[in-house]
């Protein structure tokens, strides 16, 4: 595997390096963030919701300093191979990040309202297991992409069955709770979007596992079904 | 260091890349070694086609045998002392080394264009008539004018240069000038251009002048190009191949060599790598 920091140019390394350590602490931002939105779901901390969105402002900030960042690279550097692959997944990923960024904001907006409620503590079991393993693919994707180890990256992306198949027990109860409880509409859909949003940082994370793929092996495996990579790079 | 060596050998042991699938050959190299005086080589079994109606890049550090192995495809070498070459080069399957190729009509059929232009000390209407009366191309006057008009309105250079036809072919600027080597080598319609670092001497608009005249060129010749300009080579090759220390390393369609090549020593060439 071809190191980012070999370039003849010192400037370019460390203008990659440096991209790269600002995904990295935008991510360290985002899991702070789903971790706070999670928290105050589960443990009705409602006081931390409020910080998931002063965090969005600063996701928000470095998503644009990242884009400029990778704008500016291929204007001076024009990067080939595995730097343009690298840089092409930078612009990937911090989108991802940013989104999960916005899923958090979400959960949090919810489980203020949610804290007060306790018709909805049924389904926090499955929540909370859902939740487990989003934040653990999220916290894998980081690390995979800070280590560029493509072998995890595939492992981590195929977790997201696991939480896909728990919102749909999920949904299933949630769905015959309603036919059974109509008064509790309300608090049930909320449930429903928490889990949603829960499910779709699974789904952003499972992406930037199959960029990884990208940058290491120069193969798109989004959309394959049942992908295998055969060449050890 | 010997453990350097080894490795690198074994590096260079084997070309990788896509063989020419898309595409008729229309010169093939097979085997081809060359030395400059019997101690020095600087071309290794090097196996590699030009394909019809496209564009072949070479490149590769400075040293590594790209306008050596050029120069073989029209037999320029033959004009330097003490170079000699083995392995077999066809041009549309015949052997261009074999005794009964003529090297001048042979260079007739494969052109040449280098790095510096080249104008003759004459007329620009001249440098265009020289290879055509050479080779008798045109039989009368007239005849000769198309061929003159023809091969500048395929060069680019007609527009500017109709109505300075017998102004030296000096006082062109250097863009110029560089169209005009392209417009004599048409002249002589030829099959295949070769061309060494076409653009190097020019500024970025006669560049991408030249770039899109190839792009154009393409449909009536081959061409191969040597360039260092790494941009350059994505942009216009349809295959690129890489050489280093006289071994072709890739050749694969550009697509890949740029966004993900097969070897280790392109990737670390092409994007500026320590190699
Ligand atoms: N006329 C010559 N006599 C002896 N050796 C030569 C001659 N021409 C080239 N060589 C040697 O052959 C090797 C390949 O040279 P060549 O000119 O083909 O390289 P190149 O890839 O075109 O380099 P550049 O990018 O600098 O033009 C070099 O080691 C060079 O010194
Ligand atoms: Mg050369």
């Amino acid at each position: 595997m071809l190191n980012i920091g070999q370039h003849i140019s010192q400037e370019y390394n460390d203008e990659l390096e440096d991209l790269r350590n600002q995904v990295l602490s935008m991510g360290g931002l985002v899991e702070q963030q789903f971790s706070d939105a999670s928290n105050a779901l589960l443990n009705g901390t409602i006081n931390i919701a409020q910080r998931v969105t002063e965090l969005d402002y600063q996701v928000n900030a470095m998503e644009v300093a990242i884009d400029e960042g990778c704008a500016q690279i291929i204007a001076k550097r024009q990067p080939t191979a595995i730097d343009l692959r690298n840089i092409f997944t930078v612009i990937k990923v911090v989108t991802d990040l940013e989104r999960m960024g916005d899923e958090s904001e979400k959960i949090a907006k919810f489980a203020s309202e949610l804290s007060a409620d306790t018709n909805s503590m049924g389904f926090y079991k499955n929540l909370k297991h859902m939740t487990f393993i989003a934040k653990k693919m999220l916290t894998d994707a980081l690390d995979c992409y800070a280590r560029l180890d493509a072998k995890k990256a595939l492992e981590v992306s195929n977790m997201d069955a696991e939480i896909d198949a728990e919102f749909e027990i999920l949904n299933r109860l949630l769905s015959t709770y309603l036919l059974e409880d109509t008064k509790n509409i309300e608090s049930i859909l909320k449930v429903t979007w928490c889990a949603r949003s829960i499910e779709r940082v699974g789904d952003h994370a499972k992406n930037i596992c199959e960029y990884i793929v990208y940058v290491v092996y120069g193969k798109d495996i989004r959309h394959v079904i049942d992908g295998k990579l055969q060449d050890d790079k | 260091m010997n453990n350097n060596k080894v490795e690198l050998d074994q590096q260079l042991s084997e070309t990788v890349g896509k063989p020419l699938i898309n595409g008729t050959p229309k010169i093939t190299c097979r085997d081809v070694n060359v030395f400059y005086n019997q101690d020095s080589q600087a071309i290794f079994d090097v196996n590699v086609d030009l394909a019809k109606n496209q564009i072949l890049a070479m490149i590769g550090p400075s040293g590594c045998g790209k306008s050596t192995l050029l120069r073989c495809l029209n037999r320029m070498n033959d004009t330097i002392d003490g170079c000699s070459i083995t392995g077999k080069i066809s041009l549309d399957g015949e052997d261009i080394y074999s005794n009964d190729i003529d090297p001048v009509l042979l260079r007739a059929k494969v052109g040449m264009v280098f790095q510096k232009p080249n104008p003759f000390p004459k007329s620009i209407y001249d440098n265009v008539a020289y290879g055509p009366r050479l080779h008798g191309i045109a039989t009368n006057n007239s005849e000769l004018d198309d061929v003159v008009e023809e091969s500048l309105i395929k060069a680019g250079l007609w527009k500017e240069t109709k109505d300075r036809l017998n102004k030296p072919g000096t006082g062109l600027s250097g863009g110029q000038q560089q169209r005009l080597c392209i417009a004599r080598t048409i002249a002589v319609r030829p099959d295949v251009i070769l061309m060494d670092e076409p653009t190097s001497a020019l500024d970025p608009i006669a560049t991408a002048t030249i770039e899109e005249l190839m792009h154009e060129l393409k449909s009536s010749y081959t061409i191969a190009v040597v360039t260092h300009s790494m941009q350059q080579a994505a942009r216009i090759s349809d295959r690129c191949s890489y050489f280093h220390l006289g071994r072709l390393v890739e050749v694969n369609d550009t697509n890949i060599v740029f966004t993900n090549p097969e070897h280790e020593l392109t990737e670390n060439y092409i994007t500026g790598r320590f190699g």
